[in-house]
């Protein structure tokens, strides 16, 4: 498979790789740099990390939002990551 | 009336100053009055590759200090009699281009020549947002590689937020060329295609030009390409580009394996 993947040139087609991390890169950085949105999404950060903090200890690497514009749904992504919680400490925290 | 063009990249190395040089010959070839100026303050080479780099005598920034008439730094190109060139200061520090002085340098410019093309330093400091503030048309240069589309996306960004065009409520022209495209490699998968290119960029493609011998060779002699060797690939690229933005709607020829002279039609966006 190597071999044939060599002799048609299959393995090294990194041109869709390319074309397919720039696009995700963009979208972000060019939501980064709309100033109107970048402000919403910092605030939203701040206050939905304020709130969890509240219950979970989280740290703020580990809070992800964005915003991806469509023409005709938008849709807003939050992503949280949280440490593994012991039973205790959960029960702690409730 | 005077149009002007900024020919911009964000990412160095990518041809600009090349593609400057012969868009500028290009189009002064049907006879426009063309003028080339180097905004690249400290590091000018658009003087090394027309040739003219020992009838430097006033810069662009001798003429914003007041200490020549513009009249006095303009070279008259020596193959081309409608193509004149304005060299940025080698020696300045790059502080001493201002924004008034610009202003007052294109205005004079506007008076005397149909084409004000305006190549930009790299980056995306104080020179290259001088360099397309008065831009009515851009060309962004970029080569079909990762981090080339990610600044070129970064400067389309800036042509529509911190131009002159932009702040009146205006639009600057934007056209997409690439250049340094090889068409073996696009083929075979190792380089981006240009529809990938477009799709992510988004606007529309003035040209594709060939990877070449002919634009080393061209920079050596200290020619522009469409004007040492008009018929190679590269030069009909330029050329073709050029006609494009003097509003011809024509197809753009991709280049292809041989040599590019069979290039098949791909339809531009517009």
């Amino acid at each position: 498979m190597g071999l044939l993947d060599t002799l048609f040139g299959r393995s090294r087609s990194s041109a869709p790789v390319a074309r397919d991390r720039l696009q995700i890169l963009l979208a972000h950085e060019r939501a980064g740099t709309d100033g109107q949105e970048s402000e919403l999404l910092n605030t939203l950060h701040s206050e939905i990390l304020e709130v969890i903090k509240r219950h979970i200890p989280v740290d703020q690497d580990k809070v992800q939002i964005k915003v991806d514009r469509g023409t005709s749904v938008s849709m807003l992504e939050i992503d949280i990551e949280v440490p593994a919680l012991e039973k205790k400490k959960l029960r702690e925290v409730r | 009336m005077a149009k002007v063009l900024v020919v911009t990249s964000g990412k160095g190395g990518v041809g600009k100053t090349t593609s400057t040089a012969a868009l500028g010959a290009a189009l002064a070839q049907t006879g426009q009055n063309v003028v080339v100026v180097d905004f690249d303050v400290g590091l000018r080479n658009l003087d090394l590759v027309m040739g003219a780099e020992r009838r430097v005598v006033y810069d662009l920034i001798n003429v914003i200090q007041g200490e020549a008439k513009l009249s006095q730094a303009l070279i008259r190109d020596k193959r081309v009699e409608t193509l004149s060139i304005l060299p940025a200061s080698q020696t300045r520090d790059k502080d001493a281009l201002t924004a008034e002085g610009v202003d007052k340098v294109i205005g004079e410019l506007r008076e005397k020549f149909d084409w004000i093309i305006c190549d930009s330093p790299a980056g995306i400091e104080r020179g290259a947002q001088l360099a397309m503030y008065h831009a009515d048309y851009a060309v962004v240069v970029t080569n079909p590689e990762v981090s080339s589309v990610r600044d070129s996306d970064r400067i389309i960004g800036m042509l529509d937020s911190t131009t002159a065009k932009a702040k009146s409520g205006g639009k600057v022209e934007k056209y997409l060329l690439v250049t340094r495209y090889d068409p073996g490699r696009a083929a075979r998968g190792e380089m981006l295609r240009t529809e990938d290119v477009l799709e992510i960029l988004s606007i529309p493609l003035l040209g594709i030009i060939p990877e070449s011998e002919e634009v080393l060779r061209a920079s050596n002699l200290g020619s522009p390409v469409t004007i040492s060797s008009p018929q190679s690939p590269p030069a009909r690229a330029y050329f073709e580009a050029a006609r494009r933005l003097e509003g011809e709607k024509i197809d753009v020829t991709v280049p292809t394996e041989r040599s590019g002279l069979f290039g098949w039609l791909f339809k531009g966006r517009s």
